[in-house]
């Protein structure tokens, strides 16, 4: 039977207040673990301010083919919520004025927004430095209409970064669903065949790794060479670099610890491994975050956390740059998954 | 609540050994992190080693501890059970070892 979003089943944790009740409780509540705000406090680190904005990520729906057990966005095929073309638009305005290198597009499966094309062929034609499609790859052999996708980011010197838990078939469905790694492994040789991947090629392609279970990831370059090795000799699949990348504590991910009674080891964990020094490079000092219909974020997670920019300015039709510049960032109990070792962030560690 | 020796919670606590004896405390734990650090054997191949250990001195922290780091390493649960599979061989091999004193003894005492 296919996992349906925490939304569709009217599950408690779809609720972003619950989820932020459930974040500041409990061991928080009892100060048997500090929260994010005075572990940032002792260490004079209290409070995050953005610095330059590099990266623009927006994420143009909740809609997506799969429906991964872990999934921070609660995104599925039975979610509706779509971006128009009208805030594309305004996203595509935005990133001219501000002069942000990067577009970083998310979702739900980006390809499924019905404008997606048109934006990234409006982003080349603005000059965006660099697009990033956060893609699925099971959507690239999902339907006859996708198939051509691979073709589609080459014209465009698409950046793409796919997740992949593991090189194994059980890890991989287990936390992604049934048939999802095959799916994987034939887009990915789509996308090898097309030049994606290849060594010295200018065609980037990059795994996200992130655990399939409540536990957090080891060391990304040592990650990295496992997987290149099991992927090239059992697939003759090539990609340029893994991104380990830490499973927050929110929506689908929450319910998973909370349901299999292993959240507070996992905030132990988290706290635990908090590093000063990723804070100073976490990914909400140099991106924002848009959702599907113009709202701004910190980040995609504060996003899912309806935890709106603290300024004036909140929507993309309203940016502006010198306003936002002076806000500080929201945080909770969630921010220590992008402090926990090395740091984790969409790209990947930052120490 | 259940009465137990073990409690899965004590092994967070383990950091809080040195409260007693800081000296002591600081050079295991010194001793330990080196012990573990990339060197002729990867920090693969020590999680492993330490996995099987862990099984063959029946440590409950222990075995939760390599169980998870191992999985934070990408080790497979094939690689997990191969490894406990070799500390149990050695177990039982140290068992019937002694065997041959007890075959030994056998052969002194009978006519």
């Amino acid at each position: 039977m296919q996992l349906k979003s925490l939304k569709k089943r009217d599950n408690v944790l779809a609720n972003a207040k619950r989820q932020l009740e459930v974040l500041s409780n409990g061991i928080f509540q009892d100060e048997e673990l500090p929260t994010f705000r005075s572990k940032l406090k002792t260490l004079n680190l209290f409070p995050l301010q953005p610095k330059t904005l590099e990266i623009l990520q927006i994420n143009v729906g909740y809609m997506c083919n799969q429906v991964c057990a872990h999934c921070h966005v609660d995104a599925g095929p039975d979610r509706k919520e779509i971006m128009t073309r009208e805030t594309m638009q305004q996203c595509l305005d935005v990133i001219i004025e501000t002069g942000a290198h990067t577009l970083d597009l998310t979702g739900g499966a980006p390809e499924m927004n019905p404008h997606f094309r048109w934006f990234v062929e409006e982003a080349t034609k603005v000059g965006v430095k660099e697009i990033i499609v956060r893609s699925n790859l099971t959507i690239i052999t999902a339907n006859k209409k996708y198939n051509d996708l691979p073709e589609f980011f080459k014209k465009h010197k698409v950046h793409v970064i796919s997740s992949m838990p593991h090189w194994t078939e059980g890890k991989t469905d287990q936390q992604r669903g049934d048939g999802v790694f095959n799916a994987s492994i034939k887009a990915l040789k789509m996308l090898n065949a097309v030049g994606y991947g290849m060594p010295n090629s200018d065609l980037k392609l990059d795994l996200v790794y992130n655990p399939s279970g409540a536990f957090l990831p080891g060391n990304q370059a040592a990650l990295e060479i496992d997987f290149k090795k099991a992927l090239a000799s059992k697939f003759d699949i090539q990609f340029h670099h893994l991104f380990s990348i830490t499973n927050l504590p929110i929506s689908r991910f929450l319910d998973y610890l909370i349901a299999s009674e292993n959240y507070e080891d996992y905030m132990y964990n988290l706290v635990e491994a908090f590093n000063p020094a990723a804070v100073n490079n976490v990914m909400c000092t140099n991106t924002l975050s848009v959702s599907w219909d113009g709202w701004l974020y910190d980040c995609d997670f504060n996003q899912m956390l309806e935890l709106k920019v603290d300024s004036p300015v909140q929507h993309i039709r309203d940016f502006n740059k010198e306003t936002l510049s002076k806000r500080t960032i929201c945080i909770s109990q969630h921010c220590y998954g992008c402090t926990a070792g090395a740091g984790s962030s969409c790209q990947g560690t930052v120490v | 609540m259940s009465n137990t020796y073990y409690e899965p919670s004590d092994l967070r606590k383990f950091g809080t050994i040195t409260e007693w004896s800081e000296e002591l405390g600081k050079k295991f734990f010194d001793y330990y992190g080196s012990v573990f650090e990339e060197g002729a054997l990867s920090a693969r191949e020590k999680s492993l080693i330490a996995l099987a250990v862990s099984h063959v001195v029946k440590c409950p922290y222990c075995i939760d501890a390599y169980t998870q780091d191992g999985l934070k390493r990408g080790i497979t649960k094939e690689e997990m059970m191969e490894a406990v599979h070799a500390g149990a061989a050695i177990e039982s091999g140290a068992t019937l070892v002694h065997s041959v004193q007890m075959m030994n003894k056998y052969k002194k005492l009978s006519m």
